[in-house]
C-alpha cells in the first residue's frame, strides 16, 4: 500500500460547505434557470446524435472495451508512448501531484523567459491550479477558450468541463467585457462579444512565449497527442507560440491509432451532441526542420495525482476509463438543480463525485458520493459504461466505515461516526430478528405521541413523520 | 527514486496479468458503416459539411481556379496566401496575379512575419489531403510547402478538395492510408469553420480560427 500524502488543496473553494453551497444554488432561480436550460440544450442535442439504439449500445461497448483494454496495458503502454514521443523529439516529463507538475510547467517557462503563458482548455490545468502557480511565479497565464477566458476574467472558475461558462448570462459576460476589455462598450449580442474575445486573443496568440494545451487521446503507437476542439483556440495554442507544453492524466492513453475513431466518435456525440467536432489535431513532433511554424519544442507532462490509486482496486480502476465527455453531468437531476460550483472541485457532477475523493483524499470528499439519488442516469449515458452508482454506493462505503488497516483509498473512514454506526447496526438488527421487529413496531405506534413536531429539515415543507397507531399487524388480527 | 518511476512502479504492481484480445475495431466498422460510391461519398461529404457552415463548390479538374476567383471576387478578396511549392498553389499565383489578386507566398519561417499573418493577411488557400464523408470532414495534412497556420490564423480559409479522396469514415481513412506507419508532425481534421457555443449555447462562427470555410469539391461529373 502507498503511503498517505497530504492531500492536494484547491484554493478558490474549500471542498467543504458543499450543503451551504448547494444551498444557495437552489435557492437562486436565475442560476437555476440557466442550469436547467442548458442541460435540456445538451441531452436533446445528445439524443438526436444517436437515433439508432442498436448502433449506440454497440459502439459503448467497443468503447468500453478499447478503454479497459488500455488500461490494463496502462505501465507498458506509458513506457511505449513515452520512447516514441522522444524518438519524434517531444519532451516527456512525470509528476505525480499537482506541485510537481506546476514546477515543471512552470520551470521550462522560466528557460524560456516566458512572460505569457495562452493556454487551450484543459480540465487538467484545472485541477493543478496552473494559473495560480504561474500567478505567483509572476507568469502570465491567460485562458483563451471563449468559456475559459469568461470565467477567468470574473476570477471564476468553470462550472462545467465542457461548457465552462455555462453558469453565466450574456448579459452577465456584456458588463463583465465592457468593464475589463479597454474599449469596449456594452453589448449583449453574442456575436459581437465572441468578436471581442477574438480580437483581443488574437493579439495574445501573437505575442505568446508557451502556448499550453490539454490532451484527449495520446497515442502510443505513433507518440501522437490528440485534441478535440470547436474554437481554434487550441490549434493556435499549439501551433503559433515557440514552445508547446501538454499536460494530461496517465490515463488517457491509448495503444493503437486505430482505438481513436470510435473513441472520438463518442466523445463529441455524447458530449455536445455534435457528430464531429470542428478540429481534431493531432500532434507528432515539434517543428522539423524546414517547416515554416510550430513551435520548435514540445512538451508532455504526464500527471498521476491520485490516479495510481484508483488503478491498483480492480473497481475503482474504471473511474479511469473516463474520456471527459460530460454527459453524465448533462443527464444529472443532482447537477442540474445545483451546477458545478456547489461542489467544489475541479470535476464536478457525477464523474467529480468518482473522480475527486481519489485526487482531493476522501477526508474532504466524504460527503460527494451522497449528493446523489442513485437514479443511474449517468451510468445509463455513459458512452464507455463506467458503472457510476456502483462506484458511488462503493465510495459511501469507503467514506463512512470504520478506519481499517490498507484502505484502498486516502482517506477511508472520515466519514464515520461511532453514533450513526451504532444506529445502523441497531436497526440492522431489529430487522433480522422477528422478536425485536415486533417488539420495535409495537413500540413505534405506542409512543408515536413521543415524535417531536419540528424534524428539521424534513419539517421545513413537510407535516412531521408519525409512526400510525395501529400496526398493519394489529390491523389483520382484528379482522381475524 | 524519480516521480517515473514511483507511478510506473505503483502500476505496474497493480495491473491485471492479461488485458485481454485486442478491441476488434474493424469489425464494429464492417457492422455498421457501408461503402458507398465517389459520387454518394461526395454528396454526404457535403450535406454534412454544408450543416456545419462551410460553403462547397463543385467544379471540374480543369475548371476550378475560375470558380476560386469568382469566390475571391464575390468577397471582394484582392490578396490570397498561397503555397507555390505544391502544384495548386503555383497555378493559383500564375493565374490570379494577372487577374489582379495578390498572391504572397509563404516561403519564410513564421517569426519572420507573425505579425503581418495575423493583421494582413485575409485569405489563404490550401488543398486537403482526404476527406471523409460520415462527418464532413477535410484531412489537412500541412507540410513545408504548405504550413500549418495556414488554415488557422487568415479569415478565409479556402480549400481544394479532390472528391475521388473521400473516404466514408476516420476509421477507414487511417486504415487505406496506414497512419500507424507514422504521422507527420500535425495532422488535422477539419469539419466546419470555428465556432463556439460557450455564450448561452448560442452558436457564433469565426471564434479564434477561419470565419468562413470554403471547398471546391472537384468531381468528374461537377453539379
Amino acid at each position: 500500500m502507498s503511503t498517505p500524502q497530504t492531500p492536494h488543496t484547491l484554493h478558490f473553494m474549500p471542498s467543504a460547505g458543499f450543503r451551504a453551497r448547494a444551498k444557495d444554488v437552489v435557492e437562486n432561480p436565475f442560476l437555476r434557470k440557466s442550469f436547467r436550460g442548458a442541460m435540456d440544450f445538451l441531452m436533446s442535442k445528445r439524443a438526436a446524435q444517436f437515433p439508432d439504439a442498436e448502433e449506440l449500445e454497440s459502439l459503448r461497448s467497443l468503447g468500453e472495451r478499447i478503454r479497459q483494454y488500455n488500461l490494463a496495458k496502462l505501465p507498458t503502454l506509458l513506457e511505449q508512448l513515452e520512447a516514441n514521443l522522444t524518438k519524434n523529439g517531444i519532451n516527456v516529463h512525470w509528476a505525480e501531484t499537482p506541485e510537481e507538475a506546476n514546477a515543471i510547467i512552470l520551470g521550462i517557462c522560466q528557460k524560456h523567459s516566458a512572460r505569457l503563458m495562452v493556454k487551450g482548455k484543459s480540465m487538467v490545468s484545472e485541477e493543478i491550479e496552473l494559473n495560480h502557480a504561474a500567478e505567483a511565479a509572476g507568469i502570465g497565464a491567460l485562458e483563451s477558450d471563449m468559456g475559459e477566458y469568461i470565467v477567468q476574467l470574473a476570477h471564476e472558475k468553470p462550472s462545467h468541463i465542457i461548457m465552462p461558462a455555462i453558469h453565466k448570462t450574456k448579459e452577465e459576460i456584456a458588463k463583465l467585457f465592457a468593464e475589463n476589455v479597454p474599449g469596449v462598450a456594452y453589448t449583449d449580442n453574442v456575436d459581437a462579444l465572441i468578436q471581442i474575445g477574438r480580437n483581443v486573443l488574437r493579439q495574445k496568440f501573437l505575442e505568446a512565449d508557451i502556448g499550453l494545451s490539454g490532451v484527449n487521446f495520446a497515442v502510443a503507437e505513433t507518440g501522437t497527442l490528440c485534441l478535440v476542439e470547436n474554437e481554434g483556440n487550441g490549434r493556435m495554442c499549439t501551433t503559433a507560440p515557440p514552445v508547446h507544453i501538454a499536460i494530461t492524466g496517465i490515463e488517457k492513453i491509448v495503444e493503437k491509432l486505430e482505438h481513436v475513431p470510435p473513441l472520438l466518435s463518442l466523445l463529441t456525440r455524447s458530449a455536445t451532441g455534435q457528430n464531429i467536432s470542428t478540429y481534431f489535431n493531432m500532434i507528432s513532433s515539434p517543428r522539423k526542420p524546414g517547416e515554416k511554424d510550430g513551435p520548435n519544442e514540445v512538451h508532455l507532462v504526464l500527471l498521476d495525482n491520485g490516479r495510481s490509486q484508483a488503478y491498483a482496486d480492480e473497481q475503482l480502476r474504471k473511474t479511469l476509463q473516463c474520456i471527459r465527455c460530460g454527459a453524465c453531468m448533462n443527464h444529472c437531476p443532482v447537477y442540474t438543480r445545483i451546477g458545478g460550483h456547489a461542489y467544489g472541485t475541479t470535476y464536478p457532477g457525477p464523474i467529480g463525485k468518482i473522480i475527486s475523493p481519489h485526487m482531493l483524499g476522501l477526508e474532504a470528499t466524504a460527503t460527494m458520493a451522497t449528493a446523489s439519488s442513485l437514479c443511474g442516469a449517468c451510468g445509463e449515458v455513459c458512452p464507455v459504461k463506467i458503472p457510476i452508482p456502483e462506484l458511488l454506493m462503493r465510495l459511501r462505503e469507503e467514506s463512512f466505515s470504520a478506519p481499517h488497516a490498507n484502505p484502498a483509498m486516502r482517506g477511508q473512514g472520515a466519514g464515520y461516526s461511532r453514533l450513526v454506526s451504532a444506529i445502523w447496526r441497531a436497526w440492522a438488527a431489529v430487522y433480522r430478528s422477528p422478536g425485536l421487529y415486533r417488539l420495535a413496531t409495537w413500540a413505534g405506534s405506542r409512543f408515536s405521541w413521543l415524535m417531536p413536531a419540528n424534524q428539521g429539515a424534513w419539517t421545513t415543507v413537510r407535516t412531521p413523520l408519525k409512526p400510525a397507531p395501529k400496526r398493519l399487524r394489529d390491523m389483520l388480527k382484528e379482522r381475524g | 527514486m524519480s516521480a517515473r518511476d514511483r507511478i510506473l512502479g505503483k502500476l505496474k504492481a497493480a495491473a491485471p496479468a492479461s488485458a485481454g484480445e485486442l478491441p476488434d475495431v474493424a469489425a464494429w466498422y464492417a457492422a455498421h458503416r457501408g461503402t458507398e460510391s465517389v459520387a454518394d461519398k461526395a454528396r454526404r461529404f457535403r450535406q454534412c459539411i454544408e450543416l456545419a457552415h462551410a460553403e462547397v463548390y463543385s467544379v471540374s479538374r480543369g475548371g476550378w481556379l475560375q470558380k476560386l476567383y469568382e469566390v475571391l471576387s464575390a468577397k471582394q478578396l484582392e490578396q490570397l496566401l498561397v503555397a507555390p511549392g505544391t502544384a495548386h498553389g503555383k497555378r493559383a499565383q500564375e493565374e490570379l496575379v494577372p487577374l489582379g489578386i495578390a498572391c504572397p507566398a509563404y516561403d519564410q519561417p513564421i517569426e519572420q512575419w507573425k505579425a503581418a499573418m495575423f493583421t494582413a493577411t485575409p485569405a489563404a488557400f490550401t488543398a486537403a489531403r482526404a476527406a471523409i464523408a460520415e462527418t464532413g470532414t477535410l484531412i489537412l495534412w500541412p507540410d513545408a510547402d504548405e504550413p500549418r497556420l495556414m488554415s488557422l490564423v487568415p479569415p478565409i480559409h479556402i480549400v481544394l478538395l479532390d472528391a475521388a479522396t473521400i473516404h466514408n469514415t476516420f476509421y477507414e481513412a487511417m486504415q487505406r492510408e496506414g497512419w500507424q506507419q507514422g504521422l507527420p508532425t500535425n495532422a488535422l481534421l477539419v469539419s466546419g469553420p470555428s465556432k463556439t457555443a460557450d455564450i448561452q449555447q448560442t452558436l457564433a462562427y469565426g471564434a479564434h480560427g477561419p470565419k468562413e470555410l470554403v471547398v471546391l469539391l472537384i468531381e468528374e461529373n461537377p453539379q
